[in-house]
């Protein structure tokens, strides 16, 4: 049974290994000298285990008495976390050198990050959600306050830190209400013991779980801490916090609702939405006062966060494999617009201000092109794939009977088209003050051509993701 | 009222006590000394329960060494309480009301309290001749394996962090080179010289 159940769980087991190894062998030799080195490995590793990963096929398996479940869902999140981890990972290497930031720690605590989001997907207990966790939550605190110089970054940290930690507890008395209710921490003993409605203080347990996970995913209301830590950290950390961790917030967040509270969705649904329309909201209109581009982001997320959230609150397989795929594309434009902001640089300093892109498209017109297909993504204007990312969370609340959501859905996006447009505004239209360098690595180059091209290119069928997804959303949703 | 429901109020009494004062006493020196208190007391709970090996380990790790640590960076760190204090109050109304309805609520929650079907042998206490080690040592080494193993991963995750946020490496203070002290001999290290009565060097 031991060796069945290793092998369910044979790419954690690898990466924590690899991470654990590539520790000793960098302190042991260069130390900081390797970090590069490790920082390109660490990346290899992440795309062999994505394709090890996406190759595995086969049924849902659970392992280790339940606490681990492997299945198309966590399967297809697991590749978007580790490509979307993997794509920062070697965007970061060149910035964070060229700042003297780069130290072999980096990689590693990256690499244990993600070890925990792959956890978090698996989750099948209470236990295993909260090891997870906090195994992804604690090497991120570290890594949000890498500058421990700079007391914008140290205030990141901190801050994420002490807020993180509320929500924990917040989550754990969750946990505990809902094990005090069930008796068990398996979801699927959870999901027996929940039959005909939830009685009231399993709600509260729902709810206190709900608020854990909705400050992971940064929804409003609990997305305080998002401007702040976003900015406080160096920036390509920041893309990290946009991409891979947000994915395995939200896959935890539905692997929890559907795995542990599946027979009792109406209780959950009307929470979920909520939360789905004060972050399309709150993101929307709170982004358009921002001039710096690292906290426009991060309202941005909030935003996206929001239109994820609806299809999750749909409640039905169509809007799991809605979140699924809006989840997929979210993070694709966030690496392209992420290797943008990367080499947002004057005089070989960081600007962060969006008032320093007026007028680029005369500069550098193919960069400025690709922005512009991003920001268009971003904003959901229809020829681009984000279009279609915000058209299937909107059917699928449309389907469910959520016609106030879709709607409300609408009018948070053209709202927050605004924010999004006016950098484009800026680039295009804008008087040249201060110019950029407006020089681009040729890694961030890649990434970012290669993330606008897929914008443009995945209307003919998003890159079949879609079949992927609906699969996915079976093995959770039956 | 038998002796063990004395018992369990007794120590009932003294951990809520301990928490309340623990944040209420204006001496953080005290307030340690108000959550060994608590430790202690919850420490007495779980015995009632059967559970002497958890117990033993509040006493052993929390008391023994958690607390004593926090004595000592409580009485090292030169954080002036009274002014955080004074920060905290400004805000004291709003925490208060959220508190005071969070409680209510959960009162209400908790005052409702259903369990599921079946709850009751879900969790009832294994059967059979087994000691809480032995049973422990079950759970942890061989169905929790991965959760085990797992809350390793985080504690050196932390480890890592530690190191990372505070670890500098300064390059203008000496250091001990053992073993640049090992192969010093007196042949390199000691040079004799005959001086001469009534001269210098």
């Amino acid at each position: 049974m031991i060796s069945a159940d290793m092998t369910t769980v044979l790419p954690e087991i690898f990466l924590a290994i690899f991470a654990m190894f590539a520790l000793l062998g960098a302190v042991y030799t260069g130390k900081d000298a390797t970090a590069s080195m490790l920082t390109w490995a660490t990346g290899a590793v992440f795309l062999a285990l994505a394709i090890w990963i996406g190759m595995q096929g086969g049924d849902r398996v659970a392992a280790f008495g339940g606490t681990f479940v492997s299945d198309g869902f966590s399967r297809f999140l697991k590749v978007t976390i580790l490509l979307s981890a993997a794509a920062v990972l070697v965007m970061s290497e060149a910035y964070m050198t060229r700042r003297g930031l780069l130290r072999f720690e980096y990689p590693i605590l990256v690499a244990l990050a993600v070890v925990g989001m792959m956890v978090m997907v698996s989750a099948g207990d209470l236990m295993t959600l909260y090891m997870g966790l906090e195994l992804q939550s604690l090497a991120l605190y570290v890594v949000a306050s890498l500058r421990r110089d700079s007391v914008k970054s140290t205030e990141a940290g901190l801050k994420y830190f002490v807020l993180g930690a509320l929500s924990s507890g917040i989550l754990l008395y969750g946990a505990s209400l809902t094990y005090g209710f069930a008796g068990t921490t398996l979801f699927s003993g959870i999901l027996a013991s929940v039959t005909g409605g939830a009685s009231l203080g399993l709600l509260f347990g729902i709810a206190f779980l709900i608020a854990g996970f909705a400050f992971k995913v940064s929804a409003a209301p609990f997305h305080m801490w998002t401007p702040d830590v976003y900015e406080g950290s160096p920036t390509p950390v920041t893309a990290f916090f946009a991409t891979a961790p947000k994915v395995a917030a939200m896959g935890l967040f539905a692997r929890v609702v559907f795995d542990a509270f599946g027979g009792v969705v109406g209780d959950w649904q009307q929470i979920v939405a909520f939360l789905s329309v004060v972050s399309m909201f709150l993101g929307a209109v709170a982004a358009i006062g921002q001039t710096n581009i690292k906290r426009l982001m991060a309202y941005s997320s909030i935003a996206h966060m929001g239109f994820a959230l609806m299809g999750l609150a749909a409640g039905t397989a169509f809007g799991v494999q809605a979140m699924l795929i809006y989840m997929a594309i979210y993070v694709t434009m966030n690496v392209g617009t992420f290797a943008f902001i990367l080499a947002m640089e004057k005089d070989g300093r960081p600007v962060t201000d969006i008032a320093a892109l007026k007028n680029y498209s005369k500069r550098e017109p193919l960069q400025a092109l690709a922005m512009l297909v991003l920001m268009f993504s971003l904003a959901g204007v229809p020829p681009m794939v984000g279009f279609f990312g915000k058209f299937y969370v909107l059917r699928a609340a449309y389907d469910a009977n959520m016609g106030w959501l879709a709607v409300s859905g609408v009018v948070a996006s053209v709202i927050g088209a605004f924010y999004y447009l006016r950098i484009v505004y800026y680039m295009y239209f804008g008087e040249e003050t201060e110019a950029l360098d407006g020089k681009m690595n040729p890694v961030l180059w890649l990434f970012l051509m290669g993330s606008a091209a897929v914008m443009v290119l995945g209307v003919v069928n998003l890159f079949g993701i879609e079949p992927l997804a609906a699969a996915a959303a079976a093995t959770l949703v039956n | 009222m038998t002796v063990a429901i004395f018992t369990f109020y007794a120590f009932a009494v003294s951990t809520i006590m301990g928490g309340l004062m623990t944040v209420l006493s204006r001496n953080p020196v005290h307030s340690v000394l108000w959550l060994i208190l608590a430790f202690l007391s919850s420490a007495g709970l779980f015995v009632m329960l059967g559970a002497e090996f958890v117990a033993m380990l509040l006493m052993i790790v929390y008391v023994g060494a958690v607390a004593v640590l926090f004595l000592f960076v409580v009485m090292m760190l030169d954080v002036d309480f009274a002014e955080l204090k004074a920060e905290m109050s400004r805000y004291m109304p709003l925490a208060l009301l959220i508190g005071v309805i969070l409680l209510m609520q959960l009162g209400m929650a908790l005052g409702v309290w259903g369990y599921s079907d079946g709850y009751a042998t879900r969790l009832a206490a294994p059967t059979g001749d087994l000691q809480n080690t032995a049973a422990l040592g079950q759970l942890i080494y061989d169905k929790y394996i991965m959760l085990f193993q797992l809350a390793g991963l985080i504690l050196l995750v932390a480890m890592i962090g530690a190191i990372v946020l505070t670890l500098r490496h300064r390059v203008d203070i000496k250091r001990q080179n053992i073993l640049a002290q090992m192969y010093r001999d007196p042949a390199k290290a000691m040079e004799l010289k005959d001086v001469k009565p009534g001269q210098g060097l």
